[in-house]
Formats: C-alpha cells, structure tokens, sequence
C-alpha cells in the first residue's frame, strides 16, 4: 500500500478500515542469501538497499528486540555532514543527499527537517579550526558558512553572546543539517524493505555463529538454526557481545552517552546549536521539548542509563550558552549503549571469517548515518568490494596507522 | 558512583579520571619476536565485557594513586578496589 495524503483522506471518509501493518510479521526460513543481525536503523538500511540497489531476494534481518527499540529510538535525532577528515567527509555528505531524497524513496514520512545546525567558536583558535573544517565540507560538496557574531546574535538574539568565561566568537553554520523523527526512520525503512522482500524477524536473538573451516554458515538463535550465504553484523552497541560469540576482539569498547528532554516549550529554538567550548547540543522536537545532550559518562557500561555528574555537566553547558532556559524543568533522560571506537570512526568491512561481515564502531554519530551506512554495508556484502565513500572504514586502519581521527586524542574511546 | 579507595575510604568517582582496561598495566615486551602483533593488541583490541570489567580508575583529584576497580558494566556495581602497585605487583613485576 501506498502512502500518500489521499489515501489518508479516503481512510478517514472510511473509518480507518483499509490500513495494514505496516511490515509482515513471519517465521523465519531455514536458509537466506544475507542475513542481516540488527534491526536498527542501519540494519534496516542495509537490507533495504540490498534489495533495491542489488536486486537481492533473500534477506532476512534478524532483531532480538522490536524494531525501533534501539539505538534508533534513543539519539537525540540530528543529521549533519560537518567532519572534517577525507575518510569521513564524503561518506556522511553522501548520507546527508540520501537524507533529503529519503521520504520519496521509501514513501514515508520521516518528519526530516534541515532546519540548520551551528556550531558555535568562542576562541580565535577554534575559529581557525572551524575555518579549516567549512573549507574541507566545501571541497567535499557540502554546505558550509561561517557566521559573524554579529549575525548570530541577529538570528538568535536569546544566545548568551557576551558570556564573560565563553563568549560567543561565531559560529559554522551548515544550514542542510538538522533533525529527523528517529522511530519514523526506523519505521519507514522496515516498511519498505518489507516491500521488497525482506523478512524482518523481530524477537529473534543471535545466539551463536556456526562457523567451520573458517566460514560462517549461519546463526544460532532463540528460533533455531538459521543458514545463511553472508551474514552481516550490524548491531553497534552491542558489538562486542555479538562479536565475542565469534571470538573476535575488536578496537571498540561500549559506553553509556546519556541524552535529555524537557518539558515542551513554544517554539524557540530554530535549529541545532552547539556549545563549543563544553560538549552540549541541543534542538527543539516538533511536540516542543528540547532535545539535548553532552558528553559520555566517560566509563564501559551496557547498562542504558547514566550518572548525575554528566546530568549537571550537561545542564551547566545549556546556562553558559542559553540563560533563558534556566527556570525549565527536566521531563525524561536516558541512556544509550555506543559502539566507542579507538579512533572515534566506523568500521564497514569483511572479518578474517569468511561470510562474516562487520558494521559498528559508529560512536555517537550513528543516527546521521544511517542512510549511507545501509548504503555502503550493502554494496559491500552484494559486490564484496568497498564502497568508493567508506574504503576508509576497514578493521586494519589501526596496525596500518590510517586511524581517522577527527578529534585528534588517539586510542581513547572515551574521549572522541 | 562511589569508589572505595583502599588508602582513602569511599570518594565520588568524579575525582577520578577513566583510564581503561586493566590489562593496559600488563604492557608487552617490546623486544619479543612478536612485539608489533602484541602491541596491536595492547593498543587496540579490547575485550569490553559485559559483566564484571577489571579497569584502571586515576585519582586525579585526590592522592594521584592508580587503582584496579572490578565493576560490572550492567549493574555499574563496583566489587573490588585495589591499588594498581599492589597488582603489578602480585603479577611479579617491582613496581
């Protein structure tokens, strides 16, 4: 069935009576060309591209939850194409295009809205580096502008610009970015993956890997046995209890990133806005709440919530740049299990085990994502070769020293 | 979360700084035959279970010692605190 606004009207002149689930819910086959382990976002991605980019037929993804009860339903729903690095730049630029096509391609509404994002500068040196950064987005294809004080204050007069420890300085602005309605993401690619074929499994865990004679045969689950030609991991925040089921150790360890909403407001905030000099960032979702976030809690953890340090370090960072904010109240916070790489980048590529293939390690930047990660997971398990934007994401980038690291503070997950 | 320091008693873990897994103390020799494939190891490879994780915790607001806290990452409960030098130590190495 097809979405659009006159069947909405025809289903409301008919009582709502013609609308289907929206994906089927099957039994899995004994044996499948792809197997797909995670239906997040990216899982989801992955499979659907399979089928729509390289015609494949037998797909099935494989959730141990429900669809939508991951990660993809736990960020805080921002989409930009801001990195600065040559292996990262093209890759999430790529994903940004896809982005803003998604909604027609999977005939869903995905609520997207580049509604902009800013980073603010508060020092001469971070304007430099901010610079630096706009050149490279610009090299790339991307959008990028640097905003004067002046301006900033102009479009967003609540900003604390004259704040006497971090005063506002400018700001990179990249006006395509903005945010997406997560579980719309979650949703509308199942749906239509589903459309094509897919076999979305949900309640399903993978409890083991058959492997023989250096291969992957297939997974072992809650349902039993299930064959499959290549089986695709997919499954960031719990990769290393996935992989360690295949006895591999990968350069990733799990933390907690805590993210908050408040009360709803009138609107007030048109856009993302970033603190520069803490970590803390912030947009408002359409019911009114501020969607807001900082940094990790700085420890490995699979437990989904965090400390109140990083509560308060997160709700000093929204005084210093919004003072207006400080008679809101809290409404939820929670916590998000991240795949923390050793270089604060993804990885997409083959394991040593043939058959078995690997995509995780995508931090917090997973969201924003989610459209080029399905893309390049999927060219890479039909054609075995990597996608032209994510050859940079391989395993051995760490021994080969072709780390990317955009924050610049080498092996330690819990800094980038 | 509070952890119990063996010298100082219990102290807010926001004093500390996160160093990793504990296995960073046992660094390896780097004139074994094998020294580049160990060091990857050492450098990048973690184990990251889901459980009990023996991990380096710096007390860099306080007396500067290296501890070794055995906490379970499900639970972020903490059972074992011991000083970094008395476990280097029990591994037979002289600091």
């Amino acid at each position: 069935m097809r979405y659009s606004g006159l069947r909405v009207i025809k289903e409301a002149l008919t009582g709502h009576k013609g609308w289907k689930p929206a994906w089927r819910d099957v039994a899995p086959q004994a044996q499948y060309d792809y197997i797909v382990i995670g239906g997040g976002g990216h899982g989801l991605a992955t499979a659907y591209y399979l089928a729509r980019n390289h015609g494949a037929k037998k797909v099935a993804v494989l959730e141990k939850g429900w669809i939508g009860g991951g990660n993809v339903g736990r960020n805080t729903t921002i989409v930009r194409s801001n990195y600065l690095l040559d292996g990262n730049e093209p890759f999430y630029e790529h994903s940004l295009k896809l982005w803003e096509g998604l909604e027609q391609d999977i005939n869903y509404n995905a609520m997207i809205s580049q509604r902009g994002i800013l980073n603010l500068v508060h020092s001469d040196a971070q304007r430099d580096a901010f610079t630096r950064r706009g050149n490279a987005m610009i090299l790339n294809g991307a959008d990028a502008d640097l905003l004067s004080t002046e301006t900033i204050q102009k479009r967003y007069p609540f900003l604390n610009v004259h704040n006497a420890r971090f005063p506002i300085k400018g700001g990179l602005a990249q006006h395509r970015g903005g945010t997406v309605r997560h579980d719309a993401v979650a949703w509308g690619y199942a749906r239509a993956a589903d459309q094509l074929g897919v076999d979305i499994i949900q309640n399903c865990e993978v409890t083991g890997f058959r492997i023989e004679g250096g291969k992957c045969l297939g997974v072992e689950t809650n349902l039993g046995y299930i064959g499959g030609g290549k089986i695709a991991s997919c499954v960031a925040g719990s990769s290393g209890r996935l992989m360690a089921k295949a006895n591999m150790r990968l350069p990733i360890e799990s933390h907690v990133l805590q993210a908050f909403v408040s009360e709803g407001l009138k609107p007030v905030l048109p856009g993302v806005i970033t603190f520069g000099a803490g970590h803390f960032y912030c947009s408002q979702s359409d019911k009114g709440g501020l969607v807001f976030g900082g940094d990790l809690d700085g420890y490995n953890s699979y437990a989904q919530r965090g400390n109140l340090p990083v509560v308060e370090d997160v709700c000093e960072g929204a005084m210093a740049i919004f003072p207006m904010l400080g008679r809101v109240r809290l409404l939820r916070m929670w916590g998000g299990i991240m795949d923390m790489s050793m270089d604060g980048s993804p990885i997409i590529d083959r394991t040593h085990i043939k058959s078995l293939y690997f995509n995780g390690g995508w931090c917090y930047g997973g969201f924003k994502a989610t459209p080029a990660s399905g893309w390049c997971y999927a060219h890479l398990l039909a054609t075995d070769t990597p996608h032209e934007f994510a050859k940079a994401y391989r395993f051995d980038r760490f021994e080969k020293g072709w780390m990317i690291d955009e924050k610049g503070v080498g092996n330690n997950p819990q800094l980038h | 979360m509070i952890i119990n320091h063996p010298i100082l008693g219990p102290r807010d873990s926001a004093e500390f700084t996160y160093m990793g897994d504990a296995a960073l103390l046992d660094r390896p020799d780097w004139q074994a035959k094998d020294a580049l494939a160990q060091f990857i190891n050492y450098g990048y490879l973690r184990d990251n279970p889901a459980g009990p994780h023996q991990e380096l915790w710096y007390h860099e607001q306080g007396d500067r010692s290296f501890l070794v806290v055995t906490r379970d990452t499900t639970t972020h409960e903490i059972s074992s605190v011991k000083l970094a030098n008395d476990v280097a130590r029990s591994r037979g190495r002289s600091t």
